[in-house]
C-alpha cells in the first residue's frame, strides 16, 4: 500500500494534565473516508487537533507526509464572534492562507478559487454578507468553504453537521462524497449512520482508538470497543439499532 | 476671534496635527482592539503606564518615556500569562490596571515638590503638544499604518479565528506579541492628547459610529479615522471658544457624534443589523 497520508503510533495526549488519549495508532491513506466516532469528551476533538497541528502529543509518534497547508479544516462549532466585521468572502479567503504574506488584494488565480469554493457551497449570493448576518447553516456552509477553498489533500471536519437543518446535512453528505474523489476525509460526526454508506472506514475513539477497515460495525464490536454511540439510521441504509451502553 | 485667526497660532497647528495623528494611529488599532474585544485589556494597559509616568517624574527622566516601558511591560505580561492560562485574564489586567496606578501615586508623592502637567497626563492636553510629541506621534502612525497595511489579511484571520490562522501556517503567537506591543505604543502617545483616564474613548467610540453603518474591518478603520479626526477638531474648537478642557471636549463631542449617529441609523435603516450593507 502506499505511504500515508498521516501516521500515529502509540500516541499519549494530555491536556490540562489529564489523559485524553491513550496508546493510539492510526494510518490515514489517501482517498480514505474515514468517519470518527465516539462519546461526548472521549477525546475524538483531541485527535482531530493533534492531526491538524493544533496540540503536540505528550508522547509517541505523529508522522505527516503532506504539508500543513495541504490539511483543510474545519473546526468545531465554537463561539465565534458573530459580532466580528468579517464577510463571507473573507472568511473563505483565509482558507488559502499559506504562512505569513503580505499585501491586501488577492490574486487572480486566488479570487477563481474563492469564487468556486463559494460556488459549490451554494453561498455565490451571500458573499459579501458580515457573517453576523448568516443562519448557523450558512454558517456552517462558510467554513466548509473555507475548508475546501484550497483543494486540501486531506480535509478534517470536526462535527460538521451540528446546528444545520436536515436539507444542509443531505446537502453537505452528498458534497462530501464527490469531494472524496479527490481528497482523503476525515469526518467526526455524532450521527455516523445517516453518511455511513459514503464513509469508507470507521474510527472508535473513546480515549483509546479502534479502527474498522470498512464501514459496517455492528452492535457487538462497538460494545468491545467501549463505543456508547447512537446509530441512526433510515431510508436504504442498512438498519442498526443500537442498546445503551453502560457510562465509564 | 474667529477661525481663520485662530488657525494662524503655532499652537493650534501643532494640535491640528496631533489630532490628525491620533486619529490615523487610534482609528486603526482600535479597530483591532474593538474587533477583538480588547477594549479592557486597553484600559488595564493605559492605566499600567501611569506607573512609569511616576518613575518618570522621580528619576527625572521623561514621563513618556516611562509611560511607554509600562505599557509595553503590561501588554507583553497580559499577552504572556493569559496565553499559558497561568491566571484570568481579566484578573491579569486588574492586577497590573492597579499596580500601575499605585505605582504612579506612589512615585509622585516620593518626588520633592509639585509635579507640573500631572492633570496632562491623566486627561491630555493637545493644545501643548511639542514637536517632539509630533515627530513621535508621526513615527508611529506611519509604523502603525504600514504595519496594518502590509499585514492585514494575516491580522484579519488572526482576529478572527486565531487556531484556524495557526492551522494555515500564519506565525500568530508572532503576530499577537506584535500588535500587543502596537496596541501599547498607540496608547502611550494618546496619552499626551488625550490622557490616560480619556484615551479608552478615542480607540472605541469612532470605531462604533462607523460599526453602525458598516461591518467590514477595512472600512471601519478608515470611517474610524476619519470620525476620529473631525470629531477631535471640533472638540479643539468648541474647547478653544467656551474655555474649558480639550480632551473631555473631545471625548463628549464623541459620544454626541455617536448617539446622532445612532438615531439617524434608526430613522433610515430601522433597527435591522448592516442590513443596508447586505446588498453590495
Amino acid at each position: 500500500m502506499n505511504k500515508p497520508l498521516i501516521e500515529i503510533r502509540s500516541m499519549d495526549v494530555a491536556y490540562k494534565k489529564q489523559k485524553v488519549l491513550r496508546n493510539v495508532s492510526i494510518s490515514v491513506f489517501e482517498k480514505d473516508f474515514i468517519g470518527i466516532i465516539g462519546p461526548n469528551g472521549g477525546g475524538k476533538t483531541t485527535l482531530i487537533k493533534v492531526i491538524v497541528g493544533l496540540l503536540k502529543p505528550t508522547s509517541g509518534a505523529i508522522e505527516w507526509t503532506i504539508e500543513r497547508s495541504d490539511i483543510g479544516y474545519l473546526p468545531q462549532g465554537r463561539q465565534l464572534d458573530d459580532k466580528f466585521p468579517i464577510s463571507v468572502k473573507e472568511v473563505v479567503a483565509s482558507g488559502l492562507e499559506r504562512g505569513l504574506r503580505m499585501g491586501i488584494r488577492s490574486s487572480i488565480q486566488e479570487r477563481k478559487k474563492i469564487d468556486e469554493a463559494l460556488e459549490r457551497t451554494g453561498l455565490t449570493s451571500l458573499r459579501s454578507r458580515p457573517i453576523g448576518e448568516l443562519s448557523g447553516g450558512e454558517l456552517q456552509r462558510t467554513m466548509l468553504a473555507r475548508a475546501t477553498v484550497s483543494s486540501p489533500r486531506l480535509l478534517v471536519l470536526d462535527e460538521p453537521d451540528t446546528h444545520v437543518d436536515n436539507q444542509f446535512e443531505m446537502e453537505l453528505y452528498s458534497l462530501l462524497k464527490d469531494l472524496n474523489a479527490q481528497m482523503t476525509i476525515l469526518l467526526v460526526s455524532h450521527d455516523i449512520g445517516t453518511i455511513s454508506p459514503y464513509i469508507k472506514t470507521i474510527a472508535c475513539v473513546n480515549r483509546n482508538l479502534h479502527y474498522h477497515s470498512s464501514n459496517e460495525i455492528t452492535n457487538e464490536q462497538l460494545k468491545i470497543y467501549n463505543c456508547p454511540i447512537e446509530i441512526i439510521t433510515h431510508g436504504t441504509v442498512p438498519h442498526r439499532v443500537m442498546k445503551e451502553h453502560k457510562q465509564f | 476671534m474667529d477661525l481663520t485667526q485662530l488657525l494662524q497660532y503655532n499652537f493650534i497647528q501643532h494640535a491640528f496635527l496631533a489630532a490628525l495623528l491620533m486619529s490615523v494611529a487610534c482609528g486603526i488599532t482600535g479597530t483591532y482592539i474593538v474587533s477583538r474585544r480588547m477594549v479592557f485589556i486597553s484600559g488595564g494597559i493605559t492605566h499600567a503606564s501611569f506607573g512609569g509616568v511616576g518613575i518618570g517624574y522621580f528619576l527625572g527622566f521623561a514621563p513618556l518615556a516611562g509611560a511607554a516601558i509600562f505599557a509595553v511591560l503590561a501588554a507583553l505580561t497580559t499577552e504572556n500569562l493569559t496565553r499559558r492560562k497561568i491566571l484570568r485574564n481579566d484578573s491579569v489586567i486588574a492586577i497590573l490596571w492597579s499596580l500601575g496606578m499605585a505605582l504612579g501615586i506612589i512615585f509622585i508623592y516620593l518626588t520633592p515638590g509639585y509635579a507640573p502637567n500631572l492633570m496632562s497626563y491623566l486627561f491630555g492636553s493637545i493644545i501643548t503638544v511639542t514637536h517632539t510629541d509630533l515627530r513621535l506621534m508621526f513615527a508611529l502612525a506611519v509604523s502603525v499604518t504600514v504595519t496594518f497595511v502590509l499585514l492585514f489579511k494575516p491580522i484579519l484571520y488572526i482576529a478572527f479565528d486565531e487556531d484556524f490562522a495557526r492551522t494555515r501556517g500564519i506565525p500568530v503567537t508572532l503576530l499577537n506579541y506584535l500588535l500587543i506591543i502596537l496596541v501599547a505604543l498607540t496608547i502611550v502617545l494618546s496619552i499626551r492628547t488625550a490622557g490616560i483616564i480619556l484615551v479608552l474613548s478615542v480607540l472605541t467610540i469612532p470605531q462604533n459610529i462607523t460599526n453602525l453603518f458598516t461591518n467590514r474591518f477595512g472600512r471601519i478603520m478608515i470611517g474610524s479615522i476619519i470620525i476620529g479626526f473631525i470629531a477631535s477638531l471640533l472638540g479643539l474648537v468648541i474647547a478653544y471658544f467656551f474655555d474649558i478642557p480639550s480632551g473631555a471636549t473631545i471625548i463628549f463631542t464623541l459620544v454626541v457624534m455617536y448617539l446622532a449617529a445612532r438615531t439617524i441609523k434608526v430613522l433610515t435603516f430601522g433597527r435591522s443589523k448592516y442590513s443596508h450593507n447586505t446588498a453590495i
